[in-house]
C-alpha cells in the first residue's frame, strides 16, 4: 500500500502522507489553512474551528482531519472565509480585546487574522465580560481578559514542559484557563521558559518586563498577513 | 456647485484621531479642494450649517452628550465614518465596562489611591452631562457606514479613504493600512 | 479541612484504588459526603490519585452536581425545563416562600439549597424537582407546603414518598413516587420479554451471525442520531484493541426525553440481555451503563439487577455457562452534564475527566473508552436487541417505514392530555400522534427536544422517522398560547448552560443568539435582525465540533423557518424621533446613571 495520498485542495492537486492531517498536507504545498489553536510543535486540539474546511461537502477542522486519497477539500472560498471571520469576530467581542494597550500587538496570531481577513469591526456585539487577571508569578501573569482558550499552554506545559501547570475549568460559558494551584499562578511550577508560555497566540499568557520590546513596523505582522510565509512556499 | 461639506467630532476619545487628521499634512489641501469643512474641531464651527456628505466620528458614546452628537452626526450626515478603536470598541474609555459605574465613579473620586478629594464629592453639577452605564462603541447606538480602526488610523488611511470616497473611485486599503494600534 | 475531612477523602481515594480513571466515583462520593469537593479536598485527591490538583478541578467544576461550596444537607433541584416551566411558576415562589430563600441561596440553618437543574425527565409529571436523589412530582403550592414541611421534621428525603407510582417504581429498591406513564404498548420495546431467552439463542450462534442479525434487522440508534447498530459493532468488532467495551448511554438529558427512565424502571433486563448480546457480539468483556445523575435513584435497582443476572449465570465469567464468553456490567454515575449524552464526552466522564467530547477521527469504535475499542449505544437501542434475536431480524424489519424500521419510543409532554411514553411504529404522522396524546389545537410542536425542531401544523403530516421528524424520543406540544420564541430563547439558554464550552461556535454564538433574540422579545427587534440569526445560526451549526453544538442553533433556525411570521411581527422598524438602532435603549443606559446623580437627563427625558 502506498504511503502517499492525493488530495485536491480548491480545485489544485496536493500530494501528502497517510497520517498527515489536511492542515500538514496543506502547508507542505504551500497552501496556507488559517488557523488559531493549532500549533506545528503541539498535539492537535480542534477547538477554535478557525481552520474549518469542507472535505467532500463536509465541514472538518483542517487541524485533526486525517488526510485520506481522493478527498476534494475546499479551503479559500467565500462561504468559508466568512465562517473563519464571524469565529474570529467571535472571539474579539467574547473577551475583552484591548489591541492599542496590548504588549503582543503586532504580533498577535488572532489580530493578525483578523488583519488578514480585512475586518474592521466585529458585527457582533461586545460582551464586555469580567475575567481576572494573575499577576502572582514574579515572571509571567496571565490576563485571562485576552484568553481564547485555544488551549496550546495546556498542551505545551504537558507535551513540552512536561509540567501540568494549565488545565480547562469550568463548562460552556464559563470555560476557563485553570492552573495547578487554589488561586496563584506563584504557587505553580510555571517557569518563564516554558513553551506554554511561549506558544500562547495572544496577549494572555505573558513575560513580565518585556514589554514593547519591537517598534512598531518591526513587529511580525506589520507587514505581511499571517500565513504568508507558508504560502511563500508554494511552488 | 458648492463643494460637498464635511464634519468631524470627537466623543469619548483623546483626540488622536484628530492629531491623525491634521497628520496629512499639506495633503490636507487636496482634500480642501474637494470639500468644505463644517461642524468640527479643527475649525471649530459649533453647529451644523447644513447637510454634510461626511462625518467622522472619533470616540465611543460614554455620556448622553455623545450620544447627543452621534444623534446628529447621524440626522445631518449621509455617510458616518468611524474613526479609530474607541469609536469601534469603546477603547481605553471602555476599560470601566466590566465594573459598575457606581464604582467607577467612587474609585475615580474617592477611594483611588492618588485621590486627594477632602470634601469627598463626586462632581454632580446640572451642567454637567450624565454617564452611560457603559461605554458604547458607536455602531450599537446609530447606524455608520464605514470603520476605520486603529489607534488611532493612520494619516493614509484617513486620506485615502476621504479622496476614494469623494472621488467616487473604488478604497482598496493596503494591508499595513489596516491595524488596531 | 479537618483531619477527619482529610481522612475522609483519602478513605474514598482508596475505595476506589486510588483510580485517576474513577474519579468521576470519588469526586460523588467527596460530594456526598462533605456537601462539596472543596479547593482542600480537591487537593487531597490529587495528592492520593497521584494527579494534579487542576485535573481534579477541571472534573469537579464541569458537572452542575458537583461544587466547591458547601450545600445545604438537603438541595432541592427544580427542574428548568421548558415543561416545567410552563406549569412551574407557582412552584418556584411555595419553595421561596417555605424555605425563606431565593433560588441559588441556601437557608443559614445550612439545611436547605434550591436551586435550578436542566431537565430531570419528569415531563410528563411536570412541575417536578430533585430532592438529594429523591423525584417528586406533580408539584402544586400545597405539594411543596408539605414536603417542606416533612422535611423539617425528617430531612430525609425518602420519607417523602408517601404513595408510590405505578410498576416497579413501588419497588424497594426504587421506592419512587414517580409514574411511569405508559400510554401505549408496541410489539418490540414492551412485547412479551423472556429473560434470557434471546441470550441463549445469540449465545448458540457466532458473533458474526448476531451482528448479520441486527444488520438484516436494520436496526438503527434509538438517540436520535440512527447509526446503524449493526455497523457500530461491526467496526468495533473489527478494531485491534486488548479489550473491548460495551457502553450504555442511560444519560437521557435531550428535554422533553423520558424513555430510558421507563425503560430502566421496567425493562431493566431486558436493556442488560441487549447490553450482553452486544458484548458478545462485539467481544467485550465489560459493559457500562452511564447512568445520568438526576436518575441516580435508580441506581440501587439497576445493580440489583445486574447482581441477580450474575447470580443467575446470565453475567459473569461464562455467561449462560458457556465457555470463554465472559461479560458483566458496572454502573458508572455522572454528575449533572447534558453533553455526556454525546458519545465522547460520555467515554470522557467514564474515564473519570472532563465531558468535554474527544476529537474524532478516532471514532470510539477504533478508540473508545481508555482508548479501546468500545461501542456505544442507547438504551432503547438495547432493549430493541434481544426482541431481535427473539422473533428474527424479518419480524423487526416489517414494522416501520423504509429507512427506519421497528417501533420507536415518543415521550409525550406538553399542552396535551395524556402526556406519557407511547411505543409506536416508525412512519406515524405527527397528526396522528397528536391525536392519540390528546392534542386538538397544538400551535407547535417541538419533534426531537431543543437540538431537533419546531415543528408547525403545516407540517403536522409529517412522518416521526430519521429521514423526516427524527427523534430521539422527545415530543413537546405547545398549546395556542404559547410563544415559541420565548421557547427557543429558553432552548437556546439550554444550551448556554450545558455546552462544554470547547469550541468557539457553540460557546460564544449560542451567547449572542440568545442575545439577540432576547433583544426581539423584550421589542426592540430590528428587520435586519433575522439574517443576523440566521446566517449566525448556520455559523454555529457548520463550525460546531460536535453533535451538540451543531443541532445547538435549532431552536433559533427552526422557528426562523416555521414561525417567520412570529419574527417578523416584532421585528418592525422602529418609530422614534431618534435615530438610534434598536439594540440602544438610552432609558435603560443612563438609569444608573440618573439614580446616582440623582437627577434627570434633560436630553433624554422620554
Amino acid at each position: 500500500m502506498s504511503d502517499t495520498v492525493t488530495v485536491t485542495i480548491d480545485g489544485a492537486q496536493v500530494k501528502g502522507r497517510a497520517g498527515q492531517t489536511i492542515l500538514q498536507a496543506a502547508e507542505a504545498a504551500g497552501i496556507y489553512i488559517p488557523r488559531l489553536c493549532a500549533h506545528n510543535e503541539l498535539s492537535a486540539h480542534g477547538s477554535c474551528r478557525v481552520c474549518t474546511v469542507l472535505v467532500n461537502g463536509r465541514p472538518q477542522a483542517a487541524c485533526t482531519q486525517p488526510v485520506a486519497d481522493g478527498m476534494i477539500i475546499e479551503n479559500n472560498t467565500e462561504k468559508l472565509t466568512n465562517m473563519r471571520k464571524a469565529i474570529v469576530e467571535m472571539l474579539f467581542v467574547e473577551g475583552n480585546h484591548f489591541c492599542m494597550s496590548c504588549e503582543k500587538s503586532g504580533n498577535c496570531e488572532l489580530q493578525a487574522l483578523a488583519y488578514r481577513f480585512g475586518i474592521a469591526a466585529p458585527r457582533y456585539p461586545y460582551l464586555f465580560p469580567k475575567r481576572d487577571i494573575d499577576f502572582s508569578h514574579p515572571d509571567i501573569y496571565i490576563d485571562r481578559n485576552r484568553c481564547v482558550l485555544c488551549g496550546r499552554c495546556v498542551r505545551a506545559s504537558r507535551e513540552t514542559d512536561k509540567k501540568v501547570v494549565f488545565e480547562f475549568t469550568g463548562r460552556g460559558a464559563h470555560r476557563r484557563l485553570g492552573i495547578d494551584a487554589a488561586a496563584d499562578l506563584a504557587d505553580t511550577d510555571a517557569a518563564v521558559a516554558d513553551k506554554s508560555v511561549e506558544v500562547c497566540p495572544v496577549g494572555a499568557l505573558m513575560r513580565k518586563r518585556v514589554g514593547y520590546a519591537v517598534p512598531v513596523g518591526q513587529r511580525k505582522y506589520d507587514h505581511k498577513p499571517i500565513g504568508s510565509d507558508i504560502e511563500a512556499k508554494r511552488a | 456647485m458648492s463643494k460637498p461639506k464635511i464634519a468631524t467630532a470627537s466623543l469619548a476619545g483623546c483626540f488622536g484621531c484628530h492629531m491623525s487628521i491634521l497628520d496629512i499634512d499639506e495633503r490636507i489641501l487636496q482634500v480642501a479642494e474637494l470639500v468644505q469643512f463644517d461642524k468640527s474641531p479643527v475649525d471649530d464651527i459649533k453647529k451644523f450649517t447644513g447637510r454634510c456628505l461626511v462625518g467622522l466620528v472619533e470616540g465611543g458614546c460614554a455620556t448622553e452628550e455623545n450620544v447627543h452628537v452621534l444623534e446628529e452626526f447621524r440626522k445631518h450626515c449621509d455617510i458616518l465614518i468611524l474613526l479609530g478603536d474607541c469609536a469601534t470598541m469603546g477603547g481605553i474609555p471602555a476599560m470601566r465596562n466590566m465594573v459598575p459605574l457606581k464604582e467607577c465613579l467612587e474609585e475615580a473620586y474617592l477611594n483611588g489611591p492618588t485621590v486627594y478629594n477632602p470634601g469627598r464629592v463626586i462632581p454632580n453639577d446640572p451642567e454637567l452631562p450624565l454617564n452611560l452605564d457603559r461605554v458604547y462603541p458607536c455602531h450599537e447606538v446609530v447606524k455608520i457606514d464605514y470603520v476605520l480602526p486603529g489607534c488611532p488610523p493612520s494619516a493614509d488611511t484617513i486620506f485615502q479613504t476621504l479622496v476614494a470616497l469623494l472621488t467616487g473611485k473604488p478604497l482598496d486599503l493596503p494591508y499595513e493600512l489596516i491595524k488596531y494600534d | 479541612m479537618s483531619n477527619t475531612n482529610k481522612s475522609t477523602v483519602k478513605q474514598i481515594c482508596v475505595r476506589h484504588g486510588k483510580d485517576r480513571t474513577r474519579m468521576m466515583d470519588i469526586v460523588r462520593d467527596v460530594q456526598s459526603a462533605l456537601g462539596c469537593v472543596s479547593s482542600e479536598a480537591m487537593d487531597a485527591i490529587a495528592q492520593a490519585c497521584g494527579t494534579h490538583r487542576v485535573e481534579v478541578e477541571s472534573v469537579v467544576s464541569f458537572y452542575s452536581f458537583l461544587g466547591t461550596k458547601p450545600k445545604g444537607k438537603v438541595v432541592i433541584r427544580l427542574c428548568h425545563g421548558v415543561i416545567d416551566r410552563m406549569h412551574g411558576s407557582e412552584t418556584v415562589a411555595a419553595f421561596e416562600k417555605e424555605l425563606g430563600i431565593r433560588m441559588g441561596e441556601t437557608t443559614p440553618d445550612g439545611l436547605f439549597s434550591l436551586e435550578w437543574t436542566a431537565c430531570i425527565g419528569m415531563c410528563d409529571q411536570a412541575p417536578a424537582a430533585l430532592i438529594n436523589d429523591q423525584a417528586v412530582t406533580y408539584l402544586s403550592t400545597d405539594k411543596v407546603k408539605r414536603i417542606v414541611e416533612m422535611l423539617r421534621a425528617d430531612p430525609d428525603p425518602k420519607r417523602l414518598v408517601r404513595t408510590y407510582g405505578d410498576g416497579n417504581n413501588a419497588h424497594e429498591l426504587v421506592h419512587s413516587m414517580v409514574h411511569n406513564n405508559i400510554r401505549r404498548r408496541g410489539a418490540v420495546i414492551f412485547g412479551a420479554y423472556e429473560r434470557g431467552s434471546a441470550l441463549r439463542k445469540a449465545l448458540a450462534m457466532t458473533p458474526q451471525e448476531v451482528i448479520r442479525a441486527v444488520k438484516t434487522a436494520s436496526l438503527r440508534g434509538r438517540g436520535g442520531a440512527g447509526f446503524p447498530t449493526g455497523m457500530k459493532w461491526d467496526f468495533t468488532r473489527a478494531a485491534q484493541g486488548e479489550q473491548r467495551y460495551v457502553l450504555c448511554n442511560a444519560d437521557e438529558g435531550e428535554p422533553g426525553t423520558f424513555k430510558d427512565r421507563v425503560l430502566l424502571t421496567e425493562c431493566a433486563e431486558q436493556l442488560i440481555e441487549g447490553m450482553t448480546i452486544a458484548g458478545y457480539a462485539i467481544g467485550a468483556a465489560e459493559g457500562i451503563l452511564y447512568l445520568r445523575a438526576e436518575y441516580a435513584y435508580l441506581k440501587a435497582f439497576v445493580e440489583a439487577v445486574v447482581a441477580q443476572r450474575r447470580k443467575d449465570g446470565l453475567l459473569g465469567a461464562s455467561v449462560c455457562g458457556k465457555a470463554g464468553v465472559i461479560f458483566d456490567i458496572r454502573v458508572q454515575m455522572g454528575a449533572g452534564a447534558y453533553v455526556c449524552g454525546e458519545e465522547t464526552a460520555l467515554i470522557s466522564s467514564c474515564e473519570g475527566l472532563r465531558g468535554d467530547p474527544k476529537t474524532r477521527p478516532p471514532f470510539p469504535a477504533s478508540k473508545g473508552y481508555l482508548g479501546c475499542p468500545t461501542a456505544v449505544n442507547n438504551v432503547e437501542t438495547f432493549c430493541c436487541v434481544p426482541p431481535i434475536l427473539e422473533h428474527g431480524p424479518g419480524w423487526f424489519a416489517q414494522m416501520g417505514s423504509s429507512g427506519s424500521k421497528g417501533t420507536k419510543l415518543l415521550t409525550v409532554s406538553g399542552d396535551c392530555s395524556m402526556p406519557g411514553v407511547y411505543e409506536v411504529d416508525f412512519g406515524i404522522t405527527l397528526r396522528d400522534v397528536l391525536k392519540m396524546v390528546g392534542s386538538e389545537n397544538a400551535k407547535a410542536v417541538q419533534v426531537g427536544g431543543p437540538s431537533g425542531q419546531m415543528v408547525g401544523p403545516e407540517k403536522f403530516d409529517r412522518k416521526v422517522c430519521y429521514d423526516h421528524l427524527a427523534t430521539g424520543g422527545s415530543v413537546m406540544v405547545f398549546g395556542p398560547e404559547r410563544d415559541v420564541l420565548a421557547i427557543a430563547a429558553q432552548f437556546l439558554e439550554f444550551f448556554m448552560d450545558e455546552g462544554c464550552g470547547y469550541c468557539t461556535p457553540c460557546r460564544v454564538g449560542n451567547v449572542l443568539l440568545k442575545e439577540r433574540l432576547d433583544r426581539i422579545l423584550a421589542g426592540q427587534g430590528a428587520p435586519t435582525d433575522m439574517a443576523y440569526l440566521q446566517e449566525l445560526g448556520e455559523v454555529v451549526k457548520m463550525g460546531s465540533r460536535c453533535g451538540l453544538g451543531q443541532t445547538s442553533p435549532n431552536p433559533v433556525l427552526t422557528t426562523l423557518a416555521s414561525f417567520r411570521g412570529e419574527y417578523e411581527r416584532r421585528c418592525q422598524p422602529a418609530h422614534s424621533r431618534h435615530v438610534f438602532l434598536p439594540g440602544f435603549d438610552i432609558r435603560k443606559a443612563l438609569a444608573d446613571s440618573e439614580s446616582i446623580a440623582g437627577r434627570h437627563s434633560v436630553v433624554y427625558s422620554e
